[in-house]
């Protein structure tokens, strides 16, 4: 994989970086339009996501008196891991710079990275809510790591490499397999997603009720840019894990080589698995009641579970002995 | 066992397999009776959807006929079965909460390692594709087990027995290619001989006891007095 080191690799890297920030919104947008329509409501356009980030850019922040340098620093560092940790997702091609510096771990690390930060600054400024917050993402996200990783594991252990890129072509190359494992690890990652986005089951998105706020109640003393790059970078992640489960297990149509026509068919392939992955979430948000915080850890249970099971049935009926 | 190299019929079964180890779980963990039910009827359909592929992939013509019978009675007569005497007894809403759920799921996952590492020299012989689904089989016989171990309620504990039932019957289907016909005409008999003792059973329980929490066959003393203290 030496040989794609190359500088219009690193450009095509950094195309599809900034691909990530720039698409985000449009998939909040076209969640949002699915669930009114489902609601019978007609539903903001698209591009309103759009809007709120322009208007919340151009807004004064402001910010508490008891706030620390880490409550001023805390967006742009949640906003750059969360982008970082995208930018080592295949998005448009898999022969990709970034897919060799940084693996799945590393992708990991970074979200934990932002993560921590959300919480710090959740808890900076002193006010009940942003303590409460941060503790209850802690939780929940301490149950979905593991989950992640074991899914994630399942996948490496088929292809012999923890490299995403590596794990997409494997998949690629085989001709069409039933794989037990790999119907595990999709429903095992597909919950952590749910929860680790901040989606309905596990938190609303749109609540501003004490009880269910999760995410919101941790960006709730903020403002004008900082709001914007923290609502931003959720978008990124909820994003990030689409294209990670659109692209893992459905990786048909994916560019394998950087040819402009196989790029163009490798966005259009991503742009129709993920209006499809978002039409879903919106119908799943839509048929679902958001569940008591105390019943998260048995739904992150039930995860691991599944990832576990992927796990055991890989080695079990894929190798053998 | 390599399995991008197996016929698409054969990883067929691998798959369905699993999912039927993972209705184990289902069952293991689900604590209301009447969704425990259905996990188990489903679990039922996929050891006939087992039994049908590797009829199919085998050309084994007499499974089709045992496929029919598993849909029929483990799908389809025995959850109905269980459905309308949990309705007579008024346990529709009933849930039974695990003590400890994580644990219970743990040690059934430990089982499903235990097995794997059990049947390893019987797969070692490469007899044919399906001796690692033996593995799946014994680990749902072990939940079975370990669901009438930890549950308290007489139904749940029926629905453990019925799924022991289920394991055998896959690794019957899945290491030999099934059991000769009379033979699985007797154990599906049996079995539906036993479903209407367990239901007379249910009544006699309940009557006694008042409950068809088993753990309260425990507390039975001598007198009247003395049950009537320590019930809660």
């Amino acid at each position: 994989m030496a040989d794609i080191l190359t500088p219009s690799a690193w450009l095509l890297a950094v195309v599809q970086a900034l691909l990530f920030p720039a698409l985000a919104p449009l998939l909040v947008g076209w969640v949002r339009k699915v669930k009114a329509r489902l609601q019978n409501r007609r539903g903001a356009s698209v591009l309103q996501p759009y809007r709120e980030l322009r208007k919340l850019l151009f807004k004064e922040a402001r910010v508490a008196h008891t706030a620390s340098p880490l409550f001023r620093a805390a967006p742009s560092v949640v906003f750059v891991a969360t982008w970082l940790a995208a930018a080592t997702v295949p998005l448009l091609t898999i022969d990709l710079p970034t897919a060799v510096v940084a693996d799945i771990i590393v992708l990991a690390g970074l979200l934990a990275l932002a993560r921590v930060f959300l919480a710090l600054a959740g808890m900076d400024v002193g006010t009940a809510f942003g303590g409460m917050g941060a503790s209850r993402e802690m939780m929940i996200s301490a149950l979905a790591e593991p989950a992640m990783l074991m899914a994630v594991f399942t996948l490496a252990m088929t292809a012999h490499s923890t490299n995403l890129g590596s794990v997409i072509a494997h998949h690629l190359g085989d001709a069409f397999v039933l794989r037990p494992s790999y119907l595990f690890a999709f429903a095992g990652l597909t919950l952590v997603a749910l929860a680790e986005t901040g989606r309905i089951p596990v938190d609303n998105p749109t609540t501003h009720l004490e009880l269910t706020m999760v995410h919101e109640a941790m960006v709730l003393e903020y403002s004008g840019r900082h709001l914007a790059l923290m609502e931003w970078a959720a978008q990124i992640k909820l994003l990030l894990y689409g294209v990670l489960v659109a692209n893992i297990f459905f990786p048909w149509g994916i560019a394998t080589d950087p040819a402009p026509l196989s790029l163009a068919i490798g966005l259009g392939a991503i742009l129709l698995k993920l209006a499809v992955l978002g039409a879903a979430l919106a119908v799943a948000e839509t048929v679902l009641a958001k569940m008591r915080l105390f019943r998260v850890p048995a739904f992150l249970n039930l995860a691991l579970l599944l990832a576990l099971l992927g796990l055991l049935s890989h080695v079990i009926l894929e190798v053998g002995a | 066992m390599n399995l991008p190299a197996l016929p698409l019929l054969q990883q067929l079964v691998v798959l369905l397999a699993a999912l039927v180890l993972f209705l184990s779980f289902v069952l293991l963990a689900q604590s209301r009776l009447v969704s425990a039910i259905h996990a188990f009827a489903w679990q039922g359909a996929l050891v006939a959807a087992v039994t049908a592929v590797v009829a199919l992939s085998g050309e084994v013509h007499h499974l089709y006929f045992s496929a029919g019978l598993t849909l029929l009675l483990k799908a389809l007569v025995i959850p109905a079965m269980l459905h309308r005497q949990v309705r007579r007894l008024e346990l529709e809403r009933h849930t039974e909460a695990l003590q400890r759920p994580t644990l219970a799921i743990m040690a059934a996952v430990g089982l499903v390692i235990f097995s794997s590492w059990l049947v390893l020299p019987m797969v070692a012989e490469e007899l044919a594709f399906t001796r690692s689904i033996l593995a799946i089989s014994l680990a749902v016989v072990l939940i079975g087990f370990l669901m009438m171990v930890v549950r308290h309620q007489a139904v749940a504990q029926v629905l453990g027995f019925m799924s022991i039932e289920n394991g055998l019957f896959l690794a019957a289907v899945s290491a030999t290619g099934g059991m000769p016909l009379i033979v699985e005409l007797g154990v599906a008999f049996d079995v539906l001989v036993a479903m209407v003792l367990f239901g007379v059973f249910f009544f006699q329980i309940r009557e006694s006891i008042d409950s068809l929490d088993v753990d309260r066959l425990n507390r039975l003393s001598e007198t009247a007095e003395m049950a009537g203290e320590e019930r809660p």
